[in-house]
């Protein structure tokens, strides 16, 4: 069973904790927003062209077509 | 009239001084011990190092906060959208309902979607859950919960077993047998067991293990066959409700938002909370990771959408308009990451581009909320769960020989007529 529920925790409790958490994270190391920002463009930018939702797949295809109806009689 | 209350006190030796006084019957860790007064406040300053109040540490933590925010601050030198002012526009989208999958007799809170691309799990208020055949849309099981508001569902990698859990604090996974007569609640196992309701559950990479995140504050990974409890997240101020697995070649992190309006990213292994993001202005109902797992995108009650890259560590996009004021309930990213399908409790689908922040369609149809959005894994489709007890599968609509002509006049068709959903 985990080992904390928060509603137990007093406000110091929390406070520390959260203290704690910030002190780690001002030293993460960071890269810059444009680089990151560039990466993504390039992972979509390769990516697009099999996405079904983007560029659209024909109708023979989808698997997910009008159950049409075809009687012969 | 006044009741009169009257505390009883017992009188006798402190457990810690021994000395005789009044005692107050306090329970640490559900252990019931007898200190009086003097070394009850003792005890409760022992955490504490010296000179350190509420106080203090509060505005340690403006200090650290005010800290971070100049140290991302320094690295934000250009917006995602300026980013992608290059990048060709995705024009107008059309998206149809392939089927509509009907069975709950109550609100859908949650679907997932199975590996094999075509069947469908969802649960519901009333406690049903029922896996779906998303092609035929055949009902292929269900099965009862104990209890009612299932928030939370999901199917196993290997599609032989489903998650499910809600008001009954629990995670339970049930084995789907081939035999249609076979009672499946016989073989429920129970796995996950919370002080607090469970908002969401998810596998690992495996069968074997299963993360949850309750409304206790927290987040735990338990082995399936045992139940036993793996590793437990600390970090969330307030209840946790929606997680997500980062996809598996990035390794083992997940993310996870809750009511404290902040996104934390978790080391499964060390349990450790490795970054931490808040920006939303209320509770963020739902985290998801964008496909190469360097960035995640969030939906909040405050009716915006966000995306956060890890490396960056900010919020890089936001994904809002002024005409959208209700809250996003859940979010999901196409195949490429290009599109990011939102549902809203105003009961559309909003669908943005990424890249430059524009909203590219909306999907009408359903007649309540949309608790839940969900790609399917080869990214043909996207399924939609909603308070009205149904679920829609829906496509992007393309003409065979299509023209970007007839693309533009049906949608101005749509826009004028205001006709919804229609068919031809």
């Amino acid at each position: 069973m985990p080992v904390i529920n928060v509603e137990d925790l007093t406000d110091l409790d929390k406070a520390k904790m959260e203290v704690t958490q910030l002190k780690i994270e001002v030293t993460l190391e960071r890269a810059k927003v444009s680089k990151c920002c560039e990466e993504i463009s390039e992972y979509i930018q390769s990516g697009a062209d099999e996405d079904p939702l983007v560029k659209g797949i024909p109708e023979e295809k989808n698997p997910f077509k009008e159950k049409g109806g075809c009687v012969i009689c | 009239m006044c009741d009169q209350t009257f505390l009883a006190i017992t009188f006798g030796p402190c457990d810690n001084c021994s000395q005789n006084k009044p005692l107050m019957n306090i329970y640490l860790k559900n252990e019931p011990i007898n200190y009086c007064s003097l070394c009850v406040e003792l005890m409760a300053c022992q955490g504490l190092a010296k000179g350190e109040t509420i106080h203090t540490l509060k505005t340690e933590s403006e200090t650290l906060k005010a800290k971070l925010e100049e140290e991302r601050a320094k690295l934000h030198d250009v917006e995602l959208h300026q980013v992608a002012e290059k990048i060709e526009a995705l024009g107008q989208f059309v998206m149809k309902t392939r089927r509509t999958l009907k069975g709950h007799g109550n609100k859908v809170l949650c679907m997932d979607w199975c590996r094999d691309k075509r069947r469908i799990v969802s649960s519901s208020q009333d406690g049903k859950v029922i896996v779906w055949d998303a092609y035929t849309t055949n009902k292929e099981h269900a099965v009862t919960m104990p209890c009612t508001w299932v928030m939370a569902c999901a199917y196993a990698p290997s599609g032989c077993a489903v998650a499910c859990g809600g008001l009954d604090n629990k995670c339970s996974v049930y084995p789907l047998s081939l035999d249609k007569n076979e009672n499946l609640a016989a073989k429920k196992k129970s796995v996950a067991m919370h002080t607090n309701y469970l908002s969401s559950c998810s596998f690992t990479n495996s069968d074997m293990q299963i993360l949850t995140s309750s409304g206790d504050g927290t987040c735990a990974l338990w082995d399936v066959e045992s139940g036993q409890l793996l590793q437990s997240f600390h970090g969330h101020s307030a209840d946790v409700l929606s997680l997500n697995l980062a996809p598996s070649e990035t390794g083992n992190t997940f993310v996870s938002g809750g009511c404290d309006k902040k996104a934390n990213v978790w080391d499964m292994r060390s349990g450790q909370n490795v970054q931490s993001f808040e920006t939303h202005e209320s509770d963020i109902n739902c985290v998801k990771y964008y496909p190469s797992g360097d960035a995640f995108a969030t939906g909040s009650d405050d009716a915006t959408c966000r995306l956060y890259d890890l490396r960056a560590d900010r919020e890089v996009a936001i994904y809002s308009k002024e005409s959208i004021i209700f809250g996003a309930s859940s979010v999901d990213f196409s195949l490429s990451g290009r599109l990011l399908f939102a549902g809203y409790n105003d009961y559309t689908i909003n669908v943005w581009d990424v890249l430059k922040g524009t909203r590219v369609a909306i999907l009408f149809g359903h007649e309540n909320r949309v608790s839940s959005v969900r790609v399917s894994p080869d990214g043909t489709a996207f399924c939609s769960g909603s308070w009205d007890s149904t679920l829609r599968v829906s496509v992007r609509f393309r003409f065979s020989g299509e023209s970007d002509l007839r693309n533009i006049l049906y949608s101005m068709v749509l826009l004028f007529t205001g006709i919804r959903d229609y068919r031809w």
